[in-house]
């Protein structure tokens, strides 16, 4: 079985998300570049399984390679609990179940946030050869907090930490140390994959940062994988997958079905993952190709039966005052022209006369 | 009939020209100095007019969390910075990195001659991002 395991996790190609941290041949001015001269990331995997108001965010970080320290920052939706090593097949098994049929527990960390004045951080933590790290704070700080820990921030950077930030403050920055994954034997490509425990109501998962430093006709790919106790809701709303396009762009609901009874008793023997019930979860797999200009928004969740994932976790912006006092502006304007438009009309002119003389 | 029409077509120009307005002209320095934010790897504002030969006090303000810079000249000037391997610059005027946060000025004297020149940030993929901007002289 491991063997299979280990075939699949061949196929899950890196994790994503973004930032390197590097030494290395400078190309351009300010020559933080890794050698190669950017960032490849290529697919990502994620996990995002929603059960009794607890989101289990399992992802997976590949190792880049010696020479160039890969790091990426992951948007939470809200306070970990906790930040542990994931299973070791958790990912490689939804896969398998949805892709081949064709083929510890650590304290809360809010207690020992540390209050630098800029991006408090609530939590470090050494999984392998991962150096991980939850800050809470606005775009400038965990930016600020980024720079100065040696992370290269692509141009786009600031606005999608703005954009997260609004949201929702708690960030995950995650970075290979070059030192310990030679010494632990950590191979190029090989993938540590890190499981996240964020109580949340408005359960949703990072989509828009996997277009962070891409250009904007840059393909972004990437499963996520949906396991929830009734069928979600999702916003935007997955199109399901169309057998006769090959590359059918956006978000792709390539599965939706019932969990199957193996599948979840093959997760629940994964490390850190009794907490999922031996039956009556829901499975969704969805499949992003989609360019980065087009990947605006997360993917918020509604499993509640209601229907209605929130705009706002799907990053969707709330009415503002602006778009309203926009609105009435536009309202004013259109009443003014057809009130000119009115006065000017003989008829009304002479009808008026006639309502007002004395 | 035609007082309507020539009303609406008025009102109509107004909406439209208001609208025009507010995506800004190209900005003038006053009394010697022209203010440029950087803020979402953007300058603004990102299009400058000056007469020939003047000199211009450009204070220049970052509001992002990351380092850029503000390189002015022309087209083989921008190319040298894109392929350049300083990862900071020494002032010179009308080069000068500006840290996160920071507020930094130059100045520079334009050339006698009309043209145009170019104002851009070329740490790794801030050009191609976009950062970038026209000083039209004449």
């Amino acid at each position: 079985m491991r063997n299979l395991f280990a075939r699949a996790a061949a196929l899950t190609i890196l994790t994503a998300i973004m930032l390197t941290a590097a030494a290395g041949s400078a190309l351009a001015c300010g020559g933080l570049v890794t050698p190669n001269g950017t960032i490849n990331l290529l697919k990502t995997t994620t996990l995002a399984a929603y059960h009794d108001g607890i989101e289990h965010y399992v992802t997976s970080f590949e190792f880049a390679g010696e020479g160039s320290e890969v790091g990426s920052i992951i948007p939470l939706p809200g306070v970990p609990t906790d930040v542990i090593k994931g299973g070791d097949w958790t990912l490689q098994r939804l896969i398998i179940e949805t892709q081949q049929r064709d083929l510890q527990r650590t304290a809360l960390f809010s207690a020992n946030a540390e209050d630098s004045g800029g991006a408090q951080v609530l939590l470090e933590k050494k999984i392998d050869a991962l150096d991980i790290t939850v800050l809470k704070g606005g775009a400038i700080e965990v930016g600020d907090w980024a720079r100065e820990h040696g992370y290269f921030l692509p141009p786009d950077a600031p606005e999608m930490l703005a954009f997260y930030a609004e949201r929702s403050p708690i960030f995950l920055a995650a970075r290979f140390d070059a030192r310990r994954a030679e010494s632990r034997g950590v191979q190029t490509g090989q993938g540590t994959p890190v499981h996240i425990v964020i109580p949340t109501p408005n359960p949703w998962v990072p989509l828009r940062i996997l277009a962070l430093g891409r250009k904007a006709s840059e393909t972004v790919q990437a499963d996520v994988y949906l396991l929830t106790d009734r069928r979600p809701e999702t916003l935007p709303q997955a199109e399901r997958a169309k057998s006769s396009d090959d590359d059918q762009r956006g978000l792709i609901q390539e599965v939706s079905e019932p969990a199957s009874g193996t599948l979840l008793t093959d997760l629940r023997s994964d490390r850190g993952m009794k907490w999922l019930p031996e039956s009556g979860m829901w499975l969704t797999y969805i499949r992003i190709n989609e360019t980065a200009e087009n990947l605006k928004h997360d993917l918020a969740i509604d499993a509640s039966g209601y229907g209605r994932p929130n705009p706002i976790a799907a990053g969707y912006p709330a009415p503002s005052a602006t778009s309203w006092s926009l609105l009435w502006t536009a309202m004013a304007a259109i009443v003014a022209v057809a009130f000119l438009m009115a006065v000017t009309d003989p008829a009304v002119r002479r009808q008026a006369a006639r309502v007002f003389r004395p | 009939m035609k007082l309507r029409v020539a009303v609406a077509a008025v009102a109509l120009t107004l909406l439209v020209g208001a609208a025009a307005a507010s995506r800004g002209a190209a900005a003038r320095a006053n009394a010697g100095t022209v203010r440029i934010t950087i803020h979402y790897s953007s300058f603004a504002p990102d299009r400058l007019d000056v007469d020939p030969g003047e000199t211009v006090r450009f204070v220049i303000r970052n509001t992002d969390p990351i380092d850029h810079e503000f390189i002015l000249g022309d087209e083989h000037v921008q190319l040298v910075h894109e392929e350049g391997t300083e990862a900071h610059h020494p002032p010179r005027p009308g080069e000068v990195s500006v840290p996160a946060g920071e507020t930094i000025v130059t100045t520079y004297t334009f050339p006698n001659v009309s043209g145009s020149l170019i104002f851009g940030c070329h740490l790794p993929g801030h050009y191609d991002f976009g950062m970038r901007g026209t000083v039209t002289i004449g």
